[in-house]
């Protein structure tokens, strides 16, 4: 495991990169139950708890586009940095801290939000 | 750093603001950007201006875009400034008070001005145009004090005003010129309608009358006709007609005809100069409703933000009147004329007529009065150019007569309470709707489907939103652009994207949203299985399929359900089964618990609640074909028993279902498709509600298409009677092989066939045979590149991703 010196955080190796498709998702199972990551066009990868503030949707199913993902039960739209539902939709999912080191993924459980 | 090029906007209206935003939407902070106004009022909505004349809505209301909107994106507005010059040598915009502007590049939209008569007397005060909130203002002022009022003009703006004086308690007379009522957009029994109407409601008319002089001294006392009668009158309304606005532009030297002749890219003659709006024209037309101006918009700002890829092409407008309670609609040409026909009906008692004017089988112009229900259906039928041939009969009783058409969109909505449910899939009532578009000033579907979610979902509440929308806005709406994008990512149509995958060759969805700029580089829900799937037709062999571009039903090969599990339901060729088949299916449905085992609507089982991570052992178990219950592909062949058992059937349906299901397993197309084979006519597998039915007779087929038993109902066509099995398959696969070629993403044969008309099929698959061959060889060939999804997953050459990517434990 790797930390950066100013880096507190609990950081949890959980794969790679190359096993999470590019405007695609997969789902960690975790005590804080699952955890959906998200990989945009531009390798940006985002980490939000897997239920649809709708109806409970898996998000790690939906479609990836810029940093909006389309939940799959009924095409709600989530805000992956903010993880805000977008209007005129109101609701918000927790997002996980997560980061990309040599292709290696980084999760912390310590919700951001 | 390099400063921000500069842009200025003259004309602070719907034309040059819409076309701001258009542009903050696709390259915002490109400019610097100023805006001068003539008027003192941040834009507002000049067709509201009627309402608040008669007093149903207020002033406030009208406001599309606040002072803050201005300051939020960084404009400086100058409102109440007006532009006096434009010296292009110094590229400058100079203000009355000299105030002066730089740009970098310039936009006109100075919309039009009023037409005043050029009669004496007409400069008295309480002679007044119609055309902003001044001149509103100044007819509130005199209608409070009662009194006589005249409008010269039986238009549209003039009976509006006409209207609103009205219900203010004022005595009202309309002066026209022309022998009926809105000439320019009624046939002279639909104008009389209209005068009859409105003259119970106590309006008064002269016409056909010419307005002399404008008579008083210090004030308006009356009008003087040509024909030497005087009437009196308090308040005189000039509503005779609009001029294009292009004083300022021609003063620049920049060439003007009618309007400010601009390009298909909205570019006036001088390269930096751009107009839109009521200013302008284009390829020799000039418009004055708001949903032509709106195109121009979007077209101008794509040029702005140096996208350079969009044409406006004009538009085709349709009409209608906000005075409540009358009902009136009218598009395109209905003039008449030796090449077209008419089809009329009129009820002089109730108040309806009706009149749609064809050319060659096809709507050019209607005419609609009293009952207006069917105008946007009719406003449809006109835009896409439809072969109505096969409803010619019923065209005037709408959509609603064609078939067992199953729940009518086009009901009147104006006439449902505000707590009318519109759309059942997400729950928005009336109420909600109309709220919206006049609150938030909506426009356009796609703005109400974005902001109430209303026809977001299965879209068959679609006709009764667009109702919605046009008895809300009235003239302003036009049913959707003549050109509708795919989606929010591009101002492509599905055609166009298509036509440019073939000639460009692009093999991939994601070639294809780069090389067409698409807004959004990763796609939206709508567009990527749409693309996804043109690539894949267009060159069913190289395409690259991406996983990604799919819904997750097409990536799991399974149907998600409610609470995140799927659905399986393997392949039964026919619906016949066999004691070992079925043994291996109780099997999975006892060893992997499996919630619920279920008969599906097409004669198949169906296990329910089932776990991701156990849909590829579940497959391995079954060892059978995936169903494609999921997919946007050929479903079910759903059959009788045929000759086998039943003592009435005439032919082998079962054998014909399967022969059939076989020839067609794996193909996807634009959505899903679902075939029956009935043994007999009693037809007891439905094959009249099916994409493809066949239908035994004692000589051999009848094949229907274009049936659908679901959202809509409509009941097949039937496309041609063949002898053989053999020959019925061949056409099933021309047929379908063309539908997947032309039909738009996402759109069932029912819609398609009934777009494209059933000649146009007929023509292909039935009369021609070397044609239906090569349809059917097509249609093999992109299914030889196919192979079953399941038995791909259980040997490793297909990752549907079932298990989580990791398990943290505590």
């Amino acid at each position: 495991m790797t930390a950066t010196p100013n880096d507190c955080m609990n950081w949890m190796e959980i794969g790679v990169l190359a096993e999470i498709p590019p405007l695609g998702g997969r789902y960690v199972e975790t005590p804080r139950g699952q955890i959906a990551l998200l990989r945009n066009e531009a390798d940006e990868l985002f980490a939000v708890e897997n239920r649809c503030p709708h109806r409970g949707g898996p998000l790690s199913e939906g479609y990836v586009s810029g940093r909006i993902v389309f939940c799959p039960l009924h095409n709600w739209q989530i805000d992956l940095s903010k993880g805000e539902a977008l209007p005129p939709d109101v609701g918000c999912v927790k997002t996980y801290p997560v980061k990309v080191e040599a292709g290696r993924i980084f999760l912390s459980l310590d919700a951001k939000s | 750093m390099a400063s921000k090029a500069k842009l200025v906007l003259i004309g602070n209206g719907m034309a040059g603001i819409r076309t701001l935003e258009e542009l903050l939407k696709m390259a915002p902070g490109a400019f610097e950007i100023t805006v001068f106004g003539a008027e003192p009022h941040p834009n507002y909505n000049r067709i509201l201006l009627s309402p608040v004349l008669s007093g149903e809505m207020r002033l406030e209301d009208t406001i599309l875009n606040d002072w803050d909107w201005y300051h939020d994106h960084g404009i400086n507005l100058q409102a109440g400034r007006k532009i006096v010059q434009i010296d292009r040598a110094r590229r400058r915009v100079i203000a009355a008070d000299g105030i002066e502007a730089a740009y970098d590049r310039l936009l006109i939209a100075t919309g039009s001005n009023p037409f005043l008569l050029p009669i004496p007397g007409r400069d008295l005060p309480g002679v007044v145009a119609y055309r902003d909130i001044s001149d509103v203002e100044q007819m509130l002022a005199a209608s409070a004090k009662g009194g006589r009022a005249v409008v010269i003009g039986g238009g549209l703006l003039g009976l509006e005003a006409a209207n609103g004086l009205l219900s203010r308690g004022m005595d009202v007379s309309v002066v026209h010129l022309h022998p009926w009522l809105m000439e320019r957009q009624l046939d002279q029994v639909g104008g009389a309608l209209l005068q009859k109407a409105l003259a119970q409601r106590g309006m008064r008319f002269y016409l056909p009358k010419q307005t002399e002089a404008v008579l008083g001294e210090t004030h308006v006392t009356g009008l003087r006709f040509r024909d030497g009668e005087e009437i009196p009158a308090d308040l005189v309304v000039m509503a005779v007609g609009i001029r294009p606005n292009i004083e300022l532009a021609k003063a620049a030297g920049i060439h003007c005809e009618r309007g400010i002749v601009v390009n298909d890219t909205m570019q006036t003659y001088d390269p930096r100069i751009y107009a839109v709006g009521e200013c302008v024209q284009h390829r020799g037309q000039t418009y004055g409703l708001v949903a032509p101006l709106f195109e121009q918009a979007k077209v101008a700002a794509n040029h702005l933000a140096a996208y350079g890829r969009m044409r406006y092409e004009g538009s085709i407008t349709s009409t209608k009147l906000k005075v409540t309670g009358i009902d009136l609609f009218s598009a395109g040409d209905f003039t008449g004329g030796p090449e077209v026909e008419e089809i009329t009906l009129l009820d002089g008692t109730y108040g309806v007529y009706k009149k749609v004017v064809l050319k060659d089988n096809k709507v050019v112009g209607s005419v609609l009065y009293g009952d207006t229900s069917i105008g946007p259906w009719l406003f449809q039928l006109l835009r896409e150019n439809h072969d109505i041939g096969e409803i010619r009969a019923h065209l005037l009783f709408g959509e609603t007569h064609l078939g067992d058409a199953g729940h009518a969109g086009h009901d009147q909505a104006a006439s449902l309470p505000d707590s009318a449910e519109i759309c059942g899939c997400n729950g928005v009532c009336k109420g909600t709707i109309v709220q919206a578009i006049r609150e938030q000033g909506l426009f356009t579907l796609e703005e109400v489907r974005q902001q109430t979610k209303a026809s977001s979902s299965c879209g068959s509440c679609t006709g009764l939103v667009e109702q919605l929308l046009a008895s809300t806005l009235g003239g302003v709406y036009d049913q959707s652009p003549k050109k509708k994008p795919l989606c929010g990512c591009t101002d492509l149509t599905h055609d166009e994207v298509r036509e440019a995958i073939v000639a460009e060759k692009l093999l991939s969805a994601r070639q294809v949203f780069e090389y067409l700029n698409w807004n959004h580089p990763g796609g939206c829900a709508t567009c990527r299985p749409a693309v996804n799937y043109y690539v894949r037709t267009a060159w069913p062999a190289e395409g690259l399929d991406d996983p990604q571009m799919h819904f997750i039903n097409e990536r799991a090969h399974a149907n998600i359900q409610k609470d995140g599990t799927y659905s399986v339901v393997p392949r039964i060729y026919g619906g016949v089964t066999s004691p070992a088949e079925l043994r291996r299916i109780a099997e999975v449905a006892e060893r992997f618990q499996v919630p619920m085992v279920k008969f599906t609507g097409g004669q198949r089982l169906d296990l329910l609640g089932v776990k991701k991570e156990d849909l590829p052992a579940i497959w391995a178990t079954l060892g059978m074909p995936s169903g494609h219950a999921y997919g946007k592909s050929l479903r079910t062949v759903k059959t009788c028993v045929g000759t086998e058992f039943c003592r009435f059937g005439t032919q082998d349906s079962t054998r014909m279902g399967i022969e059939l299901e076989r020839a067609l397993e794996g193909m996807w197309a634009p959505h899903k498709v679902k075939l029956a084979a009935s043994g007999c006519p009693r037809n007891c597998a439905e094959s009249t509600v099916k994409d493809v039915g066949v239908i035994g007779v004692d000589s051999g087929w009848e094949i229907y298409i274009g049936g659908n038993g679901g959202m809509k109902v409509r009941a097949a066509d039937l496309l041609c009677k063949v002898k053989t099995n053999a020959e019925a398959i061949e056409i099933t696969k021309a047929f379908l092989q063309l539908y997947r070629q032309e039909a738009h993403y996402l759109e069932r044969t029912a819609p398609w066939v009934e777009r494209v008309g059933l000649e146009h099929i007929k023509v292909r698959v039935v009369d021609d045979p070397t044609n239906r061959r090569r349809l059917a060889e097509a249609l093999d060939f992109a299914l030889a590149q196919e192979r079953d999804p399941w038995a791909a997953a259980i040997e490793g050459h297909l990752d549907v991703h079932a298990e989580p990517l990791a398990r943290v434990a505590p």
